[in-house]
């Protein structure tokens, strides 16, 4: 379908097609709740097994096999300067579009889909540590709690 | 359709129609009045005129009117072809390109009206009273000729296209011309000539025009068809249904031939790049007033189009390049007594999987010294760098970044920027770029660069811990250590391993600390070594464990990962696991065996290539009050470094426990200077030089091991210091040589003594007193007295007053000195019996040498192989036998 449509149906409308919310992917990390525009979101999996990439930078952790594909792996703790996931815990694969091809970002929890009204859109506060406000883009405040709307390809950079 | 499409399927024609219009042009300058081109040429503009006039693009319109009459002229025989003139048209095909630029990007014309160019046009025209073609005779022509312009094909096509097979219209002849066709076309496009007039229905008949996008989706697809079949292969090794592995087996046969199929159809002739050079030549030949000739063979070699995208540039550069520099004007041609048109000849081929391109002038090449000045002036070399380069390496040093010795720089060849551009772009593309120069005579540069870069045969290696891939290409051996071997043939200097492959020192990386793997840290039993080439250097990568050999799929790494200089992309294994293919020269700029060319000049050198010269391989350190001493590294075993606490005191001597064996130690500083050796005067732990003969060991305490040096003994002078058999100059050093079996015997070694199981002597023939005391080393240390001789005289009389077994004769013994030694030698009664051992500097040398059934020739420095040869004397020492050999050790008695 073309573009035009598809900002339609993700998008929520007032009667005159006006887009008055969106629909965003949430997940979690490190404690705290992001989200990405669902658009730029290929698909989400499980956790896979992962080639080790050796003098890689630290926010790499590998790459995956994805149906025939080698997507990179960035782990989002070591991007926005979190400390490392506990052993036990095995991250989810976040798979994002981006012009380079499909990149994923390794999260603790994926989150539900929501529909975020505009009007609850707010911009960065400046109490959040330099390298997240980096790839922030705004976010809405939730019923006790933030969610913080990840700026996808400033993530992607490395 | 809309207007859109059609504008752009009348760019794709008309970009087709220009660019084998240039060449076409150039080649009438050679050949006026061939009417075929003169027709082409014509038929080229016309069509464009007449679509001009269908879009509405006037200006253009107007502008090839004129050209088209004028062509029209030329056609008919009216006027005929000046230089002037050829200008003149090329200039017309400049501005069509220009407008049709202007039209791809904005779809309009650019606004400029080319009055003056029109102007100069029609002047031209009306110069004689040329009788023009009346319309209607021009409107014959246009039906008998042009391809009709108004069918246009109908789909909507991307304006990037290529034809899947290139049929030039009107050239039956394609060999000697710039525009290639591939074999199976020709037929086509004869045909297609005398049929003049169904010309554009039967081209249109046998290609096809495809979208390059359409046939990367194809190519990718292919790609993971090979995969997928990989796997499938693996699964079915495991079984043992025989119906599953013959249908299997069809797959694999199958999309191997569908894996060609499809990279064949992106490969395009090469001809394609150089049809526009004969136009780029001449124009440069007119600007520079040089005569310039290009020869162009093997247009018709295919490569994949983006290869043949990547090395446009550099290409183009590179001829631009010998026309500005290489090729010199006219009268300074005639004085040195060349023809007055200089030549530039491209050739391309297919060998050994790789596709080969030379650039060739026979300008006045490479001004070696100029280059060298250069370097030195913009601090790119230091001046011993700079003195240690062959011809070739020097030459080559034009490809260092920022570097142009024109005088002047032109607009033609840029400011120095080009060369090591071209140099990175074509090594982007996994090519390799070479510089042959003679002074004088002209320079060729030759590109190398793989056929293919999608789908490769690769090595499955496995190191700490991972898998990684290394590709065929850059494979050139096997080697695997075991046990002792491994110790035993890696050597070390400071901190490079080196192994020594057949005579060579190769440099050795270890994959797993280039990586910063996990080392497997027990003592090694197996070393699996990967003998790498890049460029034209080679070096050893250690790896954990070697699998097998694979066809890749080369899947490029995401942007976040492109810059690692240690990876080139990455594959998919059959497994599904995901493996790394390493970047053979990232792997060794990374580990610091491929920096520099001095280390490259090293190796030269102990390849013997300059094969006149004698090259010795000595080991280099400092004891004592001797800042620089040498041993020849054949007499070393090991390099060793023990702890105080190692040594003991036995038989009032230094001994360390070692290998299963107490090892002497003899502090050599102590022995050359005549003191009391103390331990404590060494660091801990201490540097030894272990020397070993058969199962007797000794080692000598040393200050500090220098380094390892391979290099042609020049200057050699004898000592008189006890201990020293002579300096020489190594590593533009002095450098003093240890006579090792006077310091063994002087330390009380017992080592020379015990071993003296001769009562005779070998005779050393050599009128180099320097070269004399090496031999004498080698002999002495494998338990032979030695007596010497200057030269023929003298080893006469000493042959006369001694009891000798063997003598050992430099081949350079002045007057044919060694020759009539031997002859002389031979009709002595008491010396007859004689077995000759010949050694000769080189292996020509010794096939110079006359055939004889009593002879046995050996090469220079086979230490090993001379005391063999001796060998047959120890065993028989009552016999009198004399062994002749003849050895040439030090060039320099001549």
């Amino acid at each position: 379908m073309s573009d035009l449509n598809r900002e339609v149906l993700y998008n929520g409308n007032d009667g005159n097609g006006t887009a008055i919310s969106r629909q965003y992917a949430t997940f979690h990390v490190g404690g705290l709740f992001f989200a990405i525009e669902v658009l730029r979101v290929q698909e989400v999996l499980r956790y896979i097994e992962m080639t080790h990439v050796p003098l890689a930078p630290d926010v790499i952790k590998g790459l995956i096999n994805l149906r025939g594909q080698i997507v990179t792996a960035i782990d989002m703790r070591r991007r926005l300067g979190m400390p490392k996931r506990c052993d036990e815990q095995t991250p989810m694969n976040m798979v994002v579009r981006s012009d380079d091809g499909a990149v994923s970002l390794l999260v603790d929890e994926i989150g539900d889909v929501l529909d975020l009204p505009h009007d609850t859109y707010e911009l960065v506060p400046d109490n959040l540590p330099a390298e997240q406000r980096a790839m922030i883009k705004g976010i809405y405040k939730l019923d006790g709690r933030l969610l913080l709307v990840l700026d996808a390809d400033r993530a992607l950079e490395t | 359709m809309d207007d859109e499409e059609i504008i752009k399927e009348f760019l794709i024609e008309s970009a087709e129609g220009l660019t084998r219009l240039d060449g076409e042009i150039v080649e009438l300058e050679k050949r006026p009045n061939d009417p075929k081109l003169l027709g082409s040429i014509f038929r080229a503009v016309h069509s464009i005129k007449g679509a001009c006039g269908f879009l509405g693009f006037s200006n253009l319109e107007r502008v090839t009117h004129v050209a088209e009459n004028l062509l029209s002229q030329l056609r008919n025989g009216e006027r005929s072809l000046s230089t002037a003139l050829t200008s003149l048209i090329l200039e017309t095909t400049d501005a069509i390109k220009m407008e049709l630029a202007s039209i791809e990007s904005t779809m309009h014309e650019s606004g400029e009206t080319h009055d003056d160019l029109r102007q100069r046009l029609e002047l031209v025209c009306n110069e004689t009273n040329a009788v023009r073609k009346t319309p209607e005779a021009v409107a014959k022509l246009q039906e008998a000729d042009g391809k009709p312009t108004a069918a246009l094909a109908g789909e909507p096509v991307s304006v990037e296209m290529i034809q899947v097979a290139v049929i030039p219209p009107a050239m039956p002849e394609p060999i000697e011309n710039i525009v290639a066709s591939p074999p199976a076309t020709q037929e086509a496009s004869i045909h297609a000539d005398k049929a003049a007039s169904d010309k554009g229905a039967s081209i249109a008949d046998s290609t096809i025009r495809v979208d390059v996008d359409q046939l990367d989706k194809v190519m990718n697809l292919v790609g993971e068809l090979v995969l997928a079949r990989n796997q499938i292969l693996q699964f079915t090794t495991r079984q043992d249904d025989a119906a599953l592995n013959a249908t299997a087996q069809r797959l694999n046969l199958i999309t191997t031939q569908l894996q060609e199929g499809v990279m064949k159809t992106r490969m395009q002739p090469i001809g394609v790049i150089w049809n526009k050079l004969p136009r780029v030549v001449r124009d440069l030949a007119t600007a520079c007033g040089k005569q310039i000739e290009l020869d162009m063979d093997g247009a018709e070699t295919e490569l994949d189009k983006s290869i043949i995208e990547s090395i446009k540039d550099p290409l183009t550069h590179i001829v631009r390049n010998c026309c500005d520099h290489g090729i010199e004007l006219p009268a300074d041609r005639l004085r040195n007594g060349k023809v007055a048109h200089g030549r530039l000849s491209l050739r391309a081929y297919h060998e050994g999987g790789k596709v080969n391109i030379e650039i060739g002038d026979d300008g006045h090449g490479i001004d070696v010294a100029r280059v060298k000045r250069k370097a030195l002036e913009k601090g790119l070399l230091r001046q011993e760098q700079v003195d240690q380069l062959s011809e070739r390496e020097a030459a080559n040093l034009v490809f260092l970044p920022g570097f142009s010795t024109a005088e002047k720089v032109t607009n033609i060849s840029g400011r120095g920027v080009g060369m090591d551009v071209v140099k990175t772009n074509i090594e982007k593309i996994g090519g390799i770029v070479d510089l042959v120069s003679q002074a004088g005579r002209g320079t060729t540069i030759k590109i190398k660069i793989p056929l293919t870069l999608a789908i490769i045969p690769g090595l499955v290696i496995a190191s700490g811990g991972e898998r990684f891939i290394i590709p065929q290409a850059s494979l050139l051996e096997l080697v695997r250590l075991e046990g002792e071997a491994v110790d035993k043939q890696i050597e070390r200097i400071h901190d490079t391993p080196v192994y020594r492959r057949r005579g060579v020192l190769l440099p050795v990386a270890y994959l797993n600390k280039v990586l910063k793997l996990p080392e497997d840290g027990g003592e090694n039993e197996v070393l699996n070594i990967v003998v790498l080439q890049a460029e034209d250097r080679q070096f050893g990568l250690v790896v954990d464990a070697i699998h097998d050999t694979q066809e890749i799929v080369v899947k490029p790494l995401g942007k976040q990962l492109k810059g690692l200089p240690s990876f080139a992309g990455a594959t998919i294994m059959g497994d599904g696991g995901v493996a790394l293919i390493l970047d053979v020269m990232g792997i060794g700029r990374l580990s610091g065996v491929l920096s520099e060319l001095r280390d490259h000049a090293r190796l030269e050198n102990a390849k013997s290539e300059n094969a006149h010269q004698n090259t010795q391989t000595v080991l280099l350190f400092r004891a004592g009050m001797h800042e620089r001493l040498a041993v020849p590294l054949s007499l070393v075993a090991r390099l060793e470094e023990f702890p105080h606490e190692r040594i003991e005191h036995g038989c009032g001597e230094l001994v360390v426990q070692y290998r299963d064996q107490i090892l002497q130690l003899i502090p050599l500083s102590s022995i050359l200077e005549n003191q009391v050796p103390t331990l404590s005067a060494f660091a801990d732990p201490v540097q030894v030089i272990v020397f070993a003969e058969e199962d007797r060991m000794v080692g000598l305490i040393v200050d500090q091991i220098v380094d390892i040096h391979s290099e042609s003994i020049r200057i050699a002078r004898k000592s008189d210091r006890a201990g020293i058999v002579g300096s020489a100059v190594v590593d533009g050093k002095v450098t003093d040589f240890l006579d090792l079996p006077a310091i063994l015997r002087k330390s009380g070694a017992g080592w020379g003594n015990e071993s003296l199981r001769h009562e005779s002597a070998v005779l050393v023939v050599d009128s180099a007193s320097f070269s004399r005391g090496v031999i004498r080393n080698y002999l002495e240390l494998a338990g032979h007295n030695v007596l010497e001789a200057a030269g023929q005289e003298d080893a006469l009389e000493k042959l006369g007053s001694n009891a000798i077994e063997a003598v050992v004769i430099s081949n350079n013994l002045p007057a044919h000195g060694a020759q009539q030694l031997v002859e002389h030698v031979r009709h002595l009664p008491e010396l007859c019996g004689l077995e000759v051992v010949v050694v000769c500097d080189t292996r020509q040398e010794i096939a110079a040498m006359p055939a004889s059934s009593r002879e046995v020739y050996l090469e220079k420095f086979d230490r090993a192989g001379l005391i063999e040869s001796l060998e047959h004397l120890s065993r028989a020492p009552e016999e009198e036998k004399v062994y002749e050999i003849v050895k040439d050790l030090v060039g320099s008695a001549k």
